[in-house]
């Protein structure tokens, strides 16, 4: 004898992106803080330092953030124009600076007065990095020139003139002191060596290159351009390895996860994108209030740092294990382990007398009165239930056993209303739509006899009314829309032939006469 | 052309057990039904089949008990014989021939050396009268006695055996047909009738459709079309009659049965439900809902211990007293057709098809048996007329086993179709398949054909369907989410609008053809790209086929315009073609021959060819009525080495086909039904047990520790093997129990001379001595020693020293051969069997 099986309840699919780990890990941040500056905020970078303080450039300061202040722990002011790129040296204890009046300075970050400045380009130095060696100082510039400091004596080491047009980004390599990779505005990227003082490859992005960054094994460079972001090898001449588009706007920062698996990319169309560095999917992205300029994580990624052309400078700090259980502060209390395993662990005694009790299987309300055949009671249950889902399986149910009929009919006002309540709530709904207009329909034949005997009934008819109509026009103007993507789509696709090779002239009949007999 | 006669077509399996009533024996250990053309003896206990009575050569029409022998049972078949059993035995004992088409068989107690059966007025199959005659057996000994004495009882009776029964200790005999009522009373020899009105005119059919007689009382229950049923009395007059009605059932009543004592009236109908009516106070009922599909017939045994209901789907369930399922005795469902193909289940070698509503089935070729029913549909089946049900319409399994889909679809009758696509992986821990994605509405229209792909790196299903459209669909993989891996549809085709009829994989999965009505388009499943297309009006195409193995480079299509066309993949023309209206195309996989099912003129022909030959190998005419619309290659578990070319096709894989009457039927050739000869020889084991491998291994060995045992003069009364029905085991149960040693003393011998034990063994050690050592020794020269070596571990590991160590019980040379025996027989039914 087998048992009644329960009505099935239909799994829809969930709408939107999937929940991976990444989105689990990029979502656990918490709300973030906003902190106004004076202009667009062109550079964040983090000190390598315990505490890891970050340096906000924007217009014509250097703020510098401790990890949970919104107020800035230290601030830069002596620059006569636009400030760009303050970034600390490995050590946490220096800070360079460029700026649109082409002096690029260096500042203890305990003081306050530029230590040493280094003069020499014509215009504005928009990059400015330390070295490995932690004795010298890059710096490019929008005359077309970069140039290798020595921090001592403050000189103007090498100055390479390859680059034809302004150079907006460059990195220095963190395991070579010599190696450092600029990339400019006539859509190259360049790889010098100090100790040949010329550059040693060329990598052609074909697009103004905004960023470039250099991989932890500096084995790949990524660099960002337009709307692409490209990867490259540097161990085989710089061979390009991936070119990804997932922007609609130029990308302006790449930035790598503090374990490296990750990539994020910010663009001025006010997105992050986070990349798998394994295949270069997208894994997740973030939304933001305006164009993005620069991107910055803590390390370990404890907070996400964004500046924004508009002055905004967005921090997210990470939630703590506490943080993450929310906000219900006194746990509900569960049964007990004990509870559950209650005599189910028990081994029978000697003298014990066993008496088999089938396992009683526990069925929904709307259930137990479908398995009675008590259609009308079966659908008043389902019509308490709060999930339409599971509402909608019992009318499709009814239908299926070619009750829904009886069950619909011989209502009273209250009970009427109620399921035209229901109607009106999901009969649009194109997951239920199907099963729901059937209903809606056999409604409207058993009640038309009785139709203006209640007001409430009426309203409510004209409501279902309204909204069905609404729904028509509705997908008639979607319907239009498909249509004229349809001919756009028509007339790009190219024409494809469909090989059809010389057949039916070469018919070489074999008959076989021993096979018809 | 030339008949081969070495190849025979033969039933297998499968029969209806459901035909007609099944018999259970007075003792209430055996069931006995009529299967097909044999009589099939079941354990009540096991539900295995213990003995199959083989001698009738047409359909068997009934089976009762002899009242006066309670081992013997008659049984009466559509060829004219009755013939009596010995079913503990499974020996004929003799044979009635009465030369007349049987349609039932009654007895009664008190009619004793006289059989009711119910004929044809006219001695001709298509008569439409049906009388009931009394056949007088003659008393002689030969095996083979013709009847002559027949003489009539009631004229114009109904041929369905339900509506006949005989009442209070066979003093009369009622009979009903239509509207009408009709008792005879033996006695007086008069018979009185009586009829109903005819509830036509208000739309209620109240004919009569079965009978049942209270044994003790003098009153009839009869079952009404309209679900009432009557309790007729003092119908010994014409006049004063009484009856009065049952209703429950809200269709036919199809059965009914008074328990031997006539405390309860049974009756079933098509709602599968069993309802236990208690005599004179008929409102107090018991119900056992939900048996499966409708109860067609209900018989008790002679004890009132068991009930058992057949049921529409080829099913017999037997029900306890106290009304609960014990066993479940299931044969092959055969619906009025198979919608989906017949497949081979790759893991358990089962043949697969739609048997129950909303199910497939797997029923195991080799032992005739069902090993489970798999619930596609997953909906609470409504029993009840005229509700459209979702059925399952396609099903495919990959290469492998590993995947199943399945397509079931609903049709009503104002609405639109309904058709979901399942994809079900087999779940190595609980061995069966498990759900892995539905996919609602996969189609617009009917799927026509669905198969998976079968290269090993890609999952791969493609569907066609009547919109026009193909889809196939890709196992993705969300590694990086939480769920787990689903299905979902990676590409979707067609070709110039035109309605896809059928699809087939190459044998390497590398090339995908599709039948578009009148063409034939060829496809790469990696880049989806149409490669060729090959046409051959007139006649839209009905089947595709590649060749396999050395023949992989043609392709096989039949079109409906009678044409057999093969083309060669490789210079895309077609190599040949011959006028055939081949209803049929099937594929061999482990070889390149072909089977093609031709119908000509109301009978099926068969051809089995390769691509590459001219000449079929082997062909027979008129296979035999009407058109065959499903066959399938099985793989054989053992190859037969059959050297003659007409029979090599049959080497490695046995075609079973089916038969417009749903008859499962196969090829065996000489040296299979030789085989097959020997090992039932082999298997004669009368015993209720069912024969299993553990049995093989097992039970010998007990008998003959049993056999030896009984020679010794044992000290200890209880220590005999079998515990139930053992002299000894009841003295010491009648024994009062202040006289018996304590009762732990009692139970730790009484179990120990239930296990297979070594002290059994050191009891027969002694006068087995010299034969033992002298086998060990043939044993340890035997080459197989490592094999034979931990079973006697296995045996002797109770043992305490080491001394008594080869005093274990070494098996004989006859007992180890069967050991490898089992060894090598498939096991792979013992999986299917540990889910079911």
């Amino acid at each position: 004898m087998a048992s009644f099986k329960p009505t099935k309840i239909q799994i829809y699919p969930q709408l939107g992106a999937k929940v991976t780990q990444d989105t689990l890990y990029w979502k656990n941040y918490k709300a973030p803080v906003q902190v106004k500056e004076f202009g667009a905020i062109t550079n964040i970078d983090f000190s390598p330092l315990a505490p890891h303080n970050y340096a906000v450039t924007a217009s014509t300061r250097i703020h510098i953030y401790g990890p949970f202040s919104q107020e800035p722990v230290k601030t830069f002011t002596r620059f006569k124009d636009t400030a760009y790129s303050g970034r600390f040296r490995s050590d946490g204890q220096l800070l360079v600076a460029g700026c649109e009046d082409s002096v690029v300075r260096l500042f203890d970050v305990s003081g306050k007065v530029a230590l040493r400045m280094f003069k020499g380009h014509t215009k504005a130095v928009h990059v400015a990095d330390f070295t490995s060696d932690c004795y010298h100082i890059l710096t490019c510039s929008d005359d077309y020139t970069c140039c290798l400091w020595d921090i001592p004596n403050s000189t103007e080491l090498t100055k390479y003139k390859e680059h034809s047009d302004y150079i907006r980004c460059g990195a220095t390599s963190k395991l070579n002191k010599d190696l450092f990779v600029t990339g400019s505005y006539d859509h190259t990227l360049k790889m010098f060596d100090a100790r040949v003082q010329k550059s040693v490859m060329t990598m052609d992005h074909n697009h103004p290159v905004e960023s470039v960054l250099f991989y932890p094994s500096e084995g790949l460079l990524v660099s960002a351009g337009g709307r692409y972001v490209k990867v490259w090898d540097l161990l085989k001449r710089g061979q390009p390895l991936v070119s990804l588009k997932n922007h609609h706007k130029t990308v302006t920062c790449l930035c790598l996860s503090g374990n490296g698996q990750r990539l994020l990319s910010a663009s001025l169309d006010r997105h992050v994108k986070v990349y798998n560095t394994t295949n270069y999917k997208v894994v997740h992205s973030f939304d933001y209030t305006a164009s993005i300029l620069s991107l910055a994580l803590a390390p370990e990624d404890e907070s996400v740092v964004v500046g924004m052309t508009n002055g905004i400078l967005s921090i997210k700090h990470r939630k703590t294990s506490e943080e993450k259980q929310g906000p219900t502060g006194q746990p509900r209390r569960q049964p007990v382990f004990r509870v559950f395993v209650k005599g189910r662990n028990c081994v029978p005694k000697q003298d014990d007398f066993l008496v088999s009790k089938s396992a009683k299987s526990h069925l929904a309300k709307y259930d137990k009165q479908l398995k009675r055949f008590n259609v009308s009671k079966a659908l008043d249950t389902a019509l308490e239930n709060r999930k339409p889902e599971i509402t909608v399986a019992v009318i499709k149910e009814l239908d299926r056993r070619g009750t829904l009929k009886n069950a619909l009919a011989g209502r009273d006002e209250q009970n009427l209303s109620q399921l035209v309540n229901f109607l009106i709530g999901n009969v649009v709904d194109p997951r239920f739509a199907p099963v729901l207009v059937t209903a809606t329909e056999m409604i409207l034949d058993i009640y038309k006899a009785v139709v203006g005997q209640s007001s409430v009934v009426d309203r409510q008819l004209v409501r279902l009314q309204e909204l069905v109509e609404r729904e028509i026009d509705y997908q008639q103007d979607l319907l239009e829309v498909l249509g004229m993507l349809d001919t756009l789509f028509a007339s790009t696709l190219p024409r494809k032939e469909v090989p059809c090779p010389v057949l039916h002239c070469s018919v070489l009949v074999h008959e076989l006469v021993p096979f018809i007999i | 052309m030339v008949e081969h006669t070495g190849i025979r077509v033969v039933h297998r399996g499968g029969s209806k057990i459901n035909f007609r009533e099944p018999v259970i024996t007075s003792d209430s250990r055996f069931l006995l039904c009529g299967s097909g053309e044999s009589v099939k003896v079941y354990s009540t206990s096991t539900e295995e089949c213990v003995h199959d009575l083989q001698g009738h050569t047409d359909l068997v029409t009934g089976v009762v008990l002899n009242p006066s022998n309670h081992l013997q049972a008659y049984s009466c078949s559509a060829d004219g014989t009755v013939r009596l059993w010995d079913f503990t035995d499974g020996i004929l004992i003799k044979t009635f021939i009465i030369r007349y088409h049987i349609f039932s068989i009654h007895v009664s107690e008190k009619h004793v050396g006289v059989l009711f059966v119910v004929v044809p007025m006219a001695n001709e199959k298509g008569s439409e009268l049906f009388q009931l005659v009394a056949v007088h057996l003659p008393r002689s000994g030969d095996p083979e006695v013709e009847v002559g004495e027949l003489s009539a009882v009631l004229c114009d009776v109904s041929p369905n055996p339900g509506a006949v029964s005989f009442g209070t200790g066979g003093e009369y005999i009622a009979a009903a047909k239509g509207l009408q009522l009709e008792v005879f009373f033996f006695k007086k020899q008069k018979s009185y009738r009586f009829s109903l009105k005819s509830g036509m005119n208000k739309g209620i059919n109240n004919s009569f459709t079965c009978i049942s007689c209270h044994p003790k009382e003098d009153c009839i229950a009869t079952g009404h079309a309209d679900g009432k049923i009557r309790l007729w009395r003092n119908f010994n007059q014409k006049k004063e009659y009484t009856y009065s009605t049952l209703h429950w059932h809200h269709n036919a009543v199809n059965t009914l049965r008074f328990t031997p004592e006539g405390t309860n009236l049974l009756s079933g109908g098509i709602e599968s439900v069993l309802v236990q009516w208690r005599y004179t106070q008929e409102n107090q009922k018991d119900f056992l809902p939900r048996l499966g599909a409708a109860i067609t017939h209900i018989a008790v045994s002679p004890d009132g211990s068991l009930f058992c209901t057949s049921h529409a789907d080829n099913k017999i369930t037997i029900i306890l007293s106290s009304v609960k399922v014990s066993a479940i005795i299931q044969g092959l469902v055969k619906d009025d057709c198979v919608r989906t193909d017949l497949m081979i289940d790759p893991r358990s070698k089962a043949l697969v098809l739609n048997g129950k509503p909303g199910h497939l089935q797997f029923y195991s070729l080799h032992r005739d048996k069902q090993l489970y029913n798999l619930d596609i549909v997953q909906q609470e089946y409504i029993h009840e007329q005229g509700v459209d049900q979702f059925q399952v319409v396609k099903a495919a399994f990959d290469t492998h086993g590993d995947w199943l889909a399945t397509v079931e679809e609903r049709r009503q009758k104002s609405s639109e179709l309904e058709i979901n696509l399942k994809l079900w992986s087999y779940d190595e821990q609980t061995q069966s398949f498990v759900l892995n994605t539905t996919v609602t509405a996969p189609h617009e229209d009917q799927i026509t054909a669905m198969c998976f792909s079968p290269s090993p790196e890609t999952t791969l299903l493609v569907t066609t369907s009547l919109d026009g459209h193909f889809k196939a669909w890709l196992l993705a993989d969300h590694s990086d989410t939480e769920e787990s891996a689903s299905w979902s549809c990676d590409f979707v085709g067609g070709y110039h609008l035109l309605k896809p009829g059928c699809c087939c994989f190459s044998a390497d999965g590398s090339l995908l053809a599709f039948g578009f009505q009148e063409v034939v388009t060829v496809w790469s499943p990696t880049s989806w790209e149409l490669l060729t297309t090959l046409s051959q009006p007139p006649g839209a195409v009905r089947d595709l086929c590649f060749g396999r193995l050395s023949c992989s480079k043609y392709l096989l299509g039949t079109s409906t315009k009678n044409q057999l066309c093969c083309w060669n993949l490789l210079t895309c023309s077609l190599e040949w073609n011959t006028p055939m209206d081949v209803s049929l195309l099937q594929a061999d996989p482990f070889s390149e021959n072909m089977a093609a099912f031709c119908s000509q003129s109301g009978s099926t022909d068969l051809f089995v060819f390769k691509p590459s030959e001219p000449r079929p190998l082997f062909s027979k005419k008129a296979l035999c009525t009407g058109k065959v619309e499903r066959a399938i290659f099985a793989p054989r578990d053992q190859m037969l080495e059959s050297s003659e070319e007409y029979s090599q096709w049959l080497n490695r894989s046995q075609l079973y086909f089916l038969t417009q009457h749903m008859d499962l039927m196969t090829f065996s050739t000489k040296t299979e039904e030789d085989r097959l000869l020997a090992s039932s020889k082999q298997l004669m084991v009368d015993d209720s047990v069912a024969i299993t491998p553990f049995y093989l291994l097992l039970g010998r060995h007990k008998q003959q520790q049993q056999e030896k045992q009984e020679l010794l003069t044992n000290p200890l009364a209880e220590r005999t093997p079998l515990p139930q029905g053992s002299i000894a085991i009841k003295e010491l149960l009648d024994t009062p129990a202040h006289v018996l040693p304590s009762a732990s003393f009692l139970c730790s011998m009484f179990v120990r001379s239930l296990l297979v034990s070594s002290s059994s063994a050191r009891v027969e050690k002694e006068p087995a001595e010299e034969e033992m050592k002298s086998e060990s020794e043939e044993v340890d020269s035997d080459g197989e020693a490592d094999l034979f070596q931990p079973k006697q571990e296995l045996w002797g590991s109770a043992a305490q020293d080491p001394v008594e160590e080869s005093g274990a019980p070494v098996l004989t040379k006859a007992q180890e051969r069967e050991l490898r025996r089992v060894k090598k027989l498939d096991l792979s039914w013992l999986s299917s069997l540990l889910d079911c």
